[in-house]
């Protein structure tokens, strides 16, 4: 569950599901549950929250579309200030990363 | 960004709460399609509605839906301690009551000060200056058909300017206001009248030419009845038949700060009513008042900017009236000639007082709220323990102090309403009419009154929210001792700040009120160069009634033979003007043989016209020469008495008695020097001034002075008696002392201390509450701790000494800060304050005095109660 997360990596992980082009919520759900081997099972508790953060901040924008078996869903799609934030937030991960694979091995 | 995003979340809230369900309806039964079956479905989902709302709350993170539960805990908390919900709301009652009151008598006095005109923000007065002179001058008809002309940046200019008549009522003659205004004046303050018509075109040109008159609502019914047919008929106003055209709405009072005009004449019927020769064709004669109304969207400084270069370009064409004259500009509320100006510091003052008081009402019931949280400390922790978030904990809070706020702003409004036209009752009537100074409570006075409540409300609800931060869940739950001396600490200091913030600021407007006091005294005892006891003054208004010069010099020769034999009347003598009193002087261009006065200006001196006998029965002391005898009239030859200051600024100082003085033209033999005293103010400097016969003069004059040592009613009813006795239609103006006539001079400083003097006593007043509340409330907190030192042998009188001390060191730190601030501040009241250092010393202490006092009752008790307490008691519980 996305809750287990680190605190800001959800949006993060939404944002990064963003960037090969826009999909649906459940959409989202989807593409981090497959990448992730099903370890990421973000449930809609804590998807949509984080979409209107998104939303909220100006990085991600919604507009409604055609799914692929032709129902009506909400389309999310990453904006130039999304794209940036989320180049900051790899990059930050990167350092938190390395800083606690740095603490682990001297542990 | 985020905000107008969360505006535009805010603005279309259905209709996004409609699409998030559509789309989590759509990943439900994406869901569910995969699955194959919906209860894994909806387990795998959760709580939709939860999720709903956490995404609703991302946007608004105030939780609205629990604002109606907040309200309703709120007031059950209300009820449940009357006590305190009673002193908070009455606390702020006072500070958000006095803020509006204020808020609204400066709308009504002076932003929007004419009830029924249209556009007065475009509105702003304008005056003659004349170069090397401080202050303002009237200006002249010609001039302002000039301006009229080249101005292109001002809608309309619109001639007002105050007179009065004496109307009677039966056998009682009754002083009656009214304006003298440009044919415009209707159309360009936006006022139509209800009956008839206003002024027409071309109606304020010619002498005497339109005796037409417009009359007020408020004369229409008195006088008329509200007869319908009124317009149309006569009304004999200073002797002349005008013709009543119009009858104007109810609530119009025309356009000066402080009277209400009861009739309206356009300026061709000048002479009449001010008496003189025809000014519309004098470029010299300066008596207009009026106001330009500027096309909208030009600034003050624009039309400021087009004005001068028009005054300029007339100082060229006509350098014989206008060389070293200009033209000056005010907004609205800076008018200088009605009582905007005088009332200006007086209510930005009270402004900043009652913000003080507002300050420390705050301050009280964040107090007393304080020592509430601390008592539902154990309320809060288990709030908390039961997953409360500090959000809703906060909000919680801040509903309860909006609840206190608006109760009280409601109450507050009501109070302002009742206020409104309090301002009034302050100042005297004058010369018989009443002034009428309306508080406006408007959309604008609403919304500041708002904002003031908004203000007390987050101070109110966010002041306890800060204690929620200290919320230590465990060991609250553990134990139900309050741990006075660990987790009350932050506390206390919080509630000593907010004293010490009382303190200070009460201190402040203590001083504040000292120094006016003080300014008023200093005018009190001022001598202003002529006798103030033993001297009466009043007035006929013979102009009013019609008579013609000649015969008013006749009456008046006679009344002053009836007066004078009189018993107990010691002396009598006419002037033109009483000194101290509205009307203004005359003035003149003056020359002096030898003296050279710089190239671009033109020494101008103003002047009264005296009777024989003034200067020994007003009191003023002739230094050289002699005074005016009944020898000195229209056939002897011209003369004139100058004051000192005159006399040492263009004689430098040689005795001028024998010399000559040129007044407007005309030269004449000064015979005389009096010795300088207060002409227009008592505030006013030593400035020059002469005295020229009445008969010289062709005016008539219409103060009577009269030396006696009577009671003043005496002398009222007997004059009275005289002036019937020769014309029957006749009444004289109230009778006063000159002192009754200076200390209405005086009334704007009198206001200032009596109001100054209310809220600083208000201020005061809360401020004691407010150290009394925290010093009780600390001895009861640490009552454990005072048995104990009883206990190990402390006495009663280290109890007091510890406690007092404790107090009386908040009050210190509330002095030396409100000092420092005095220090800084107290400049600001500037013009009011009159001979009295903004820093005096005197003052200073007094206040301190005074606040120490004050501190050391409101602890005593406390202390006192500390020393009751009863050891055993203590350490058994």
């Amino acid at each position: 569950m996305g809750n287990d997360l680190l605190p800001g990596t959800l949006d993060m992980l939404v944002l990064g599901s963003l960037t090969r082009g826009p999909r649906h919520g459940y959409g989202i759900a989807q593409h981090l549950k497959k990448i992730s081997e099903d370890v990421l099972d973000v449930g809609e508790s804590s998807l949509y929250p984080a979409l209107q953060r998104l939303l909220l901040n100006g990085w991600v924008t919604a507009e409604w579309g055609a799914s692929e078996n032709n129902r009506r869903a909400r389309y999310y799609k990453l904006t130039a200030s999304g794209r940036k934030q989320l180049a900051a937030e790899n990059r930050e991960f990167d350092r938190m990363i390395l800083a606690i694979q740095k603490v682990m091995s001297c542990a | 960004m985020r905000l107008i995003r969360r505006l535009l979340y805010f603005f279309r809230q259905g209709r996004q709460a409609a699409e998030l369900a559509e789309e989590m309806d759509f990943h439900r039964q994406m869901l569910e399609q995969e699955s194959g079956d919906r209860y894994t479905a909806n387990r795998k989902m959760g709580a939709s509605s939860l999720a709903r709302e956490d995404a609703h709350a991302v946007w608004f993170p105030i939780h609205l839906d629990s604002l109606w539960q907040d309200l309703r805990v709120g007031l059950r908390m209300l009820r449940r301690s009357p006590g305190f919900s009673i002193l908070a709301i009455l606390c702020l009652t006072l500070g958000i009551g006095a803020n509006a009151t204020v808020f609204s008598w400066i709308e009504g006095i002076l932003f929007r000060p004419y009830p029924l005109v249209t556009h007065q923000e475009r509105l702003a007065a304008i005056t003659g200056t004349a170069r090397g002179e401080a202050g303002h001058t009237g200006i002249s008809w010609p001039d302002l058909l000039d301006l009229q002309k080249n101005c292109t940046l001002v809608d309309s200019f619109i001639v007002t300017k105050i007179m009065g008549t004496t109307l009677s009522l039966g056998d009682r003659a009754e002083r009656t206001l009214g304006s003298i205004v440009s044919a415009n004046y209707f159309d360009a303050i936006g006022v139509h009248p209800i009956l008839g018509r206003g002024f027409e075109p071309g109606e304020d040109a010619g002498s005497k030419a339109h005796p037409v008159t417009v009359i007020s609502y408020q004369l229409w019914q008195s006088r008329f009845k509200g007869d319908p047919a009124t317009v149309g008929k006569m009304q004999r106003l200073n002797g002349i038949e005008h013709t009543i055209v119009g009858v104007a709405p109810e609530g119009f009072l025309g356009t000066f700060v402080g009277w209400g005009m009861q009739f309206w004449v356009p300026a061709s019927m000048e002479e009449t009513f001010e008496g003189g020769p025809y000014k519309l064709e004098d470029r010299s004669a300066r008596w207009i008042e009026a106001y330009v109304r500027l096309k909208p969207g030009v600034t003050l400084e624009q039309a400021q900017q087009e004005m001068s270069a028009v005054a300029r370009r007339l100082e060229t064409d006509f350098p014989a009236t206008n060389r070293g004259r200009g033209m000056k500009l005010w907004p609205l509320w800076q008018t200088p000639f009605n009582n905007a100006g005088t009332l200006l510091p007086t209510l930005g003052i009270m402004l900043a007082v009652v913000v003080f008081v507002l300050l420390i009402a705050c301050a009280n019931v964040g107090n007393l709220l304080l020592v509430r949280s601390f008592a539902r400390r154990h309320e809060m922790t288990v709030r908390v323990a039961v997953g409360a978030g500090r959000g809703r904990l906060v909000q919680q809070l801040i509903t309860e102090g909006m609840i206190l706020s608006i109760l009280a702003a409601t109450s507050g409004l009501l109070v302002a309403h009742w206020c409104r036209h309090a301002l009034v009752l302050l100042f005297p009537a004058r010369g018989g009419v009443a002034m009428t100074l309306p508080g406006e409570i408007d959309w604008r006075v609403l919304a500041l009154s708002a904002g003031v409540c908004l203000f007390s409300t987050l101070l109110l609800g966010l002041l306890p929210a800060l204690q929620t931060r200290k919320i230590d869940l465990a060991g609250a739950l553990k134990s139900e001792m309050s741990g006075v001396v660990g987790g009350a600490h932050g506390k206390s200091l919080l509630r000593s700040t907010l004293v010490v913030l009382q303190v200070s600021l009460s201190f402040l407007s203590l001083v504040g009120a000292g120094l006016l006091m003080q300014s008023l005294q200093r005018i009190r005892n001022l001598n202003p160069g002529f006798s103030t006891k033993g001297v009466l003054e009043t007035a006929v208004d013979l102009r009013g009634a019609g008579y013609e010069l000649q015969r008013a010099i006749h009456f008046n020769e006679e009344l002053l033979d009836r007066v004078k034999a009189l018993p107990g009347i010691e002396s009598a003598a006419f002037a033109r003007n009483t000194p101290l009193s509205y009307g203004s002087y005359s003035s003149s261009p003056i020359a002096v043989d030898g003296y050279q006065p710089p190239p671009d200006e033109q020494p101008t001196v103003e002047y009264n016209q005296v009777g024989p006998g003034y200067f020994s029965t007003i009191g003023i002391p002739l230094l050289s020469g002699r005074e005016f005898t009944r020898a000195d009239n229209e056939t002897a030859p011209p003369v004139a008495i100058v004051n000192d200051v005159m006399a040492t600024q263009y004689w430098r100082g040689e005795d001028p008695v024998g010399k000559r003085l040129q007044v407007k033209g005309q030269w004449r033999q000064v015979i005389g020097v009096a010795k300088v005293s207060k002409y227009q103010s008592v505030r006013e400097n030593p400035k020059p001034f002469f005295y020229l016969p009445l008969r010289q003069d062709s005016t008539a004059g219409t103060a009577l002075n009269m030396r006696t040592h009577l009671p003043t009613e005496t002398i009222a009813s007997a004059l009275a008696r005289e002036v019937h006795a020769l014309d029957a239609n006749l009444a004289p103006y109230e009778v006063i002392t000159l002192q009754e006539q200076m200390d209405r001079s005086t009334s704007p400083q009198r206001v200032a201390v009596t109001l100054l003097g209310i809220l600083g006593g208000l201020a005061l007043l809360l401020a004691t509450i407010g150290l009394y509340a925290v010093m009780s409330y600390a001895v009861s907190q640490s009552s454990r701790e005072l048995g104990l030192r009883m206990a190990l042998g402390a006495g009663a009188s280290d109890l007091l000494r510890q406690v007092m001390s404790r107090g009386l060191t908040l009050t210190a730190a509330g002095i030396t800060l409100g000092a420092a601030a005095a220090l800084e501040s107290t400049r600001l009241l500037g013009n009011l304050l009159y001979k009295v250092s903004p820093r005096d010393p005197l003052t200073f202490a007094s206040a301190f005095v005074v606040m120490t006092i004050a501190a050391t009752a409101a602890c005593f008790l406390p202390a006192w109660r500390a020393t009751r307490t009863d050891p055993a008691r203590i350490l058994r519980d």
